[in-house]
């Protein structure tokens, strides 16, 4: 098996690993990185469940290879929050029960982080199109919805705080 | 009767058979104050800082040092005999350690068969044949995941086909025998009935009018979006067996894995992690499981084993596959006065269903539902073919959907039939309010309910009367339009110690809990939460009870070694039991604080009451002591003679299960051309009772219903004529997304239960009970013009288009 040196920034830090040229990018980041944030659903693109953030673009990193990632940067769920203030995606799905068994909720946030940076201002059709390629099997994807719905708000508030002190 | 039995006693529920009426309302209750957060107030889930950070712990984040890795090689036939096994190949690669086959778990002490949990049997791995298509066949064990699934490639099985049996109706023509094992050769497992069949054969033929439709309820997979898996880790130094495992019933697995292997118990630990969902498919022993433990006793290493999604889809439990032929008998007032059921129950390669023991076909016979009738009979036949074995819940009580669907299915084609609105036919025929408790023609105690009211409520949410206005518009314009009801009753909470059983062992449910000095709690039920939200819930009716606020208070499940016993969560049971076992070692808690006020506050027990804290002297509410006062004190300052510390437990035995109920309305739009079905709107009413947490009761609602129209429109797992499964992957099985998942506009009704001990019902399954009929009859109510009487689940494209150019609406 071809055996790689790889170089990534993984939630801010450089990793320097060895990986082989198969290995996918889900399994490095779960077991030589111990981030085990990063769920495996299906192994067929369809549930979204191990959705990561490759050089700022959602990717499902069952099917992206560890290699592919090489010089690039990496964003999981445990990179999101700042020490104990929490991502307003995070808080969004805390306070508005956006997860129940938990499993789906890293791609779904990871998923929804990638698209309100593409449209911070979406309608509701915009929201669940916007996370289509992620399955929650316990939720019915309402609530989701209102927790992507109340981070949005939260961010474009952010925002807006930011520019008016800048 | 001791005194502090007697104050048990006191709070107890009334017994099954009650008559007292229950108020139905539709406003939570609310006790206690936010910083304490009781019943019905809507706290923010105690679990979740975890989920959102990445930091759950479930089954595959489990990492022990020298962890092995399984993988499972397969038969690619639905029916083969095995002619040879050649593991040469693989045992050669580096980096595998062993490969284990059927003829090896014979010479380990016969574990090559191991019993189902509906005491059939079923193979671990096969020696002689295969019986469905991706059975188990051998297992690999490798350093490294990647290894094994490379070995599996290297294993050589050599087959000879036989004929499939896939068809189940052929399957009871016994011209090939699925389980040669079986002294009886015949496909047939077993045949169950209920009701009473004279008085409902008397019905029909007195009846004014009768209906009958076959439908098929179809083969479905939970698919939770964690598989299944296990690390096994046996010690050689210690002779424990540590077994991580995705397992809604951890203390039951322990004592099959006891029974099966011959490990003494109390050197068997089962830890059930975080769960990834489990909906009814992780209560089985699969295979897999068996194989993982046996890899580790055999190298004396960890050993772990995750299934992936094809694994799953193909091998695991199923639910469903019922196929029925119903009839409802009608007098001339439009009054429903009978029900005859017959049923064949494709039940795989082995029942290995989870029902109680007693139950085979489940609790199939609510199949009267939520309506008045003078006689029923329903009769069910399970059969072997040669799929995979299961008739395990899709979040369900037990084949309730399978009932419900039926029922309701059948009241809205003689709604139809007799030219009535389905609405005003169902309030014609509900159980009425002052008949609760309700006998039932099957023999069901129903303990509560008022149909009539959710009903009520939900037209009035949706704007029935407009909507059928517009849809008499619409059909004007040649639009198709159609508005289903559900007015459904679920049977959730097995059970009673005298009906109900798995394996022998009582389906009762625990709670231990523990007040530490400073007042903060720790409690541990029988139960393991997969996405319920125990850790909240149950703390918040242990708040009510005692005051401590639920942020004190410490909830913990799934570790053999610590919770007590309990059958686990599934079939919306883990309120109705081990909810009510919080409450009632709460109580026997706050006995025991009483006397120790009373010693505090030096007055009688009897002059003391208790207000939401604490025990205050009646008429001098400033003499008191809270709850934390007097936990400090049990550990400091406990009168003599009294045993020291604060701490209880109850296994409680429900004395009836609970009836939760709603009624569901969906309005669809189906598209002419394409024969889509579009559910445009959907509103959902329940009453599960008493609310413990309404953000959490809403979220349960919200899944069930997405979980409800999934098989509604789009899910089944498919058989080719050869027995190949052709719904293998998510490509294939289709779960809906947030895109097919309509926006649910919710409602409530609140009848609480008489019996249960903090009124409240099981509610995460109802939505999946109820919705897919809703869906179904709003379908058939588009088209009932057009001459389409019935349609079976999932209503796809390609039938509905069919139905439309059999009608000549589209060409």
């Amino acid at each position: 098996m071809s055996q790689h040196e790889v170089t990534v920034t993984v939630n801010g830090e450089e990793q320097k690993a060895t990986v082989d040229g198969r290995t996918l990018l889900v399994h490095f980041i779960r077991e030589q990185l111990s981030l085990t944030g990063t769920h495996i659903g299906c192994d067929t693109t369809s549930c979204g469940a191990c959705t990561v953030l490759l050089n700022g673009r959602a990717v499902k990193s069952c099917t992206a290879f560890a290699v592919q990632a090489d010089g690039g940067t990496v964003e999981t769920v445990e990179g999101l929050a700042d020490g104990k203030e929490l991502h307003p995606l995070q808080e969004g799905f805390w306070e508005k029960h956006g997860l129940q068994c938990g499993y789906c909720t890293p791609g779904m946030i990871m998923s929804a982080k990638d698209f309100l940076e593409r449209n911070p201002n979406p309608t509701e059709d915009e929201i669940r199109w916007g996370i289509s390629g992620n399955l929650c099997r316990c939720t019915g994807y309402n609530k989701i919805v209102e927790a992507i719905q109340y981070a949005a708000e939260k961010m474009r508030d952010d925002d807006s705080a930011e520019e008016a002190t800048a | 009767m001791t005194h502090l039995e007697n104050r048990i006693e006191h709070h107890s529920p009334k017994p099954a058979g009650s008559s007292a009426t229950v108020e139905t309302t539709d406003e939570v209750r609310v006790t206690t104050p936010k910083k304490i957060c009781g019943m019905g107030h809507p706290m923010k889930r105690k679990e979740d800082p975890r989920f959102i950070r990445g930091k759950g712990n479930y089954v595959d984040d489990v990492k022990l040092p020298g962890m092995l890795y399984m993988d499972i090689v397969r038969s690619p036939y639905a029916h083969a005999k095995i002619l040879s096994i050649d593991a040469s190949a693989a045992l050669e690669m580096e980096g595998v350690l062993a490969v284990i086959t059927g003829e090896d778990l014979k010479a380990a002490g016969d574990l090559h068969w191991m019993p189902t949990l509906m005491s059939d049997t079923q193979m671990v791995l096969p020696i002689e044949k295969v019986v469905y298509q991706a059975q188990e066949v051998a297992c690999v064990i490798a350093t490294d995941r990647y290894i094994a699934a490379d070995a599996i490639e290297m294993v050589f099985v050599d087959y000879e086909p036989l004929d499939p049996v896939v068809d189940p109706f052929e399957a009871m023509e016994d011209k090939v025998i699925v389980r040669e094992d079986k002294e009886k050769q015949t496909n047939h497992i077993w045949h169950w009935e209920a009701g009473d069949q004279s008085a409902t054969d008397q019905a029909f033929a007195e009846a004014h009018k009768v209906v009958e439709q076959k439908m098929h309820i179809p083969r479905i997979h939970v698919s939770s979006i964690e598989t299944c898996g296990m690390v096994a880790n046996y010690s050689p130094a210690t002779e424990k067996m540590q077994i991580y495992m995705t397992s809604q019933a951890p203390h039951a697995h322990r004592t099959v894995f006891a029974l099966v292997s011959g490990l003494p118990e109390h050197k068997i630990q089962v830890i059930s992690p975080d769960i990834g969902g489990g909906f009814g498919g992780k209560v089985p022993v699969y295979p897999g499981y068996v194989c993982c433990a046996v890899a580790s006793l055999v190298t004396g290493k960890p050993v772990k084993w995750i299934e992936d999604r094809s694994e799953n889809l193909q091998a695991d439990s199923f639910a469903r596959d019922y196929h029925i032929d119903a009839k409802m008998a009608c007098d001339e007032n439009g009054r429903i006065t009978a029900l005859k059921v017959k049923t064949l129950a494709d039940n795989g390669a082995a029942d290995a269903a989870a029902n109680p023991s007693k139950f085979p076909a489940g609790l199939y016979s609510i199949c009267t539902g939520s309506y008045d009738m003078d006689a029923a009979h329903v009769e069910v036949d399970g059969v072997y073919t040669t799929k995979p074995p299961g008739g395990v819940a899709y979040r369900c009580s037990f084949r309730v959907t399978e009932a419900v669907h039926m029922i309701e299915r059948m009241a809205d084609i003689m709604a139809h039939e007799l030219g009535r609105d389905p609405a005003e036919f169902r309030f014609a025929n509900f159980i009425r309010p002052d008949q609760f408790p309700y006998k039932s023609p099957t023999g069901w105690e129903y303990d509560s309910g008022n149909y009539e009211a959710a009903l009520q409520k939900a037209m009035d949410m949706l704007g029935y009367d407009e909507l059928r206005k517009e849809q008499a518009e619409k059909r004007e314009r040649g639009e198709l339009m159609g508005i289903g009801i559900s007015s459904f009753t679920e049977v959730v909470g097995a059970g009673p110690s005298k009906d109900y059983d798995i394996l022998g062992i009582k389906m009762f449910d625990s709670a231990e809990i523990r007040i530490h000095p400073t007042g903060k709690a720790m409690a541990r039920f029988g139960t393991k939460s997969q996405g319920q939200g125990h850790e909240t819930t149950y703390a918040q009716i242990v708040a009510e009870e005692l005051g401590i606020p639920a942020s004190d208070i410490e909830v913990e499940e799934g570790d053999t070694d610590t919770a007590p016993y309990g059958l686990g969560t599934y079939a919306s049971r883990s309120t109705p039991t081990a909810g009510a076992a919080a409450a009632m070692a709460a109580r026997k808690i706050k006995a025991k604080a009483r006397k120790i006020a009373a010693h505090l506050l030096e007055v009688g027990e009897d002059d003391l009451e208790w207000n939401v804290d604490r025990w205050q002297v009646k008429g001098s509410p400033d003499q008191a002591k809270t709850i934390q006062d007097i936990a400090f004190a049990a550990y400091t300052n406990h009168p003599q003679g009294m045993e020291a510390g604060l701490e209880a437990t109850d296994y409680y035995d429900p004395p009836n299960l609970t009836f939760p109920f709603g009624s569901y309305i969906a309005v669809v739009d189906i598209d002419k051309g394409t024969g889509e079905v579009r559910v445009r709107r959907f509103v959902a009413v329940d009453d599960c009772g008493n609310i413990i947490n309404p953000l959490v009761v809403e979220g349960q609602i919200h899944g069930g219903l997405t979980m409800g129209l999934a098989p509604a429109l789009y899910e089944e797992i498919v058989y080719n004529e050869d027995g190949q499964n052709l719904s293998g992957t998510f490509a294939d099985y289709l779960l809906p997304t947030a895109v097919e998942s309509p926006n649910w506009e919710l409602g409530k009704t609140i009848t609480p239960s008489p019996h249960h001990p903090i009124g409240a019902k099981g509610v995460g399954e109802s939505p999946t009970v109820g919705a897919p009929p809703a869906i179904a009859n709003a379908v058939v109510d588009a088209l009932w013009h057009l001459g389409v009487r019935h349609i079976d689940i999932p209503i796809t494209p390609p039938k509905v288009w069919k139905a439309l150019r059999d009608a000549g609406v589209t060409d």
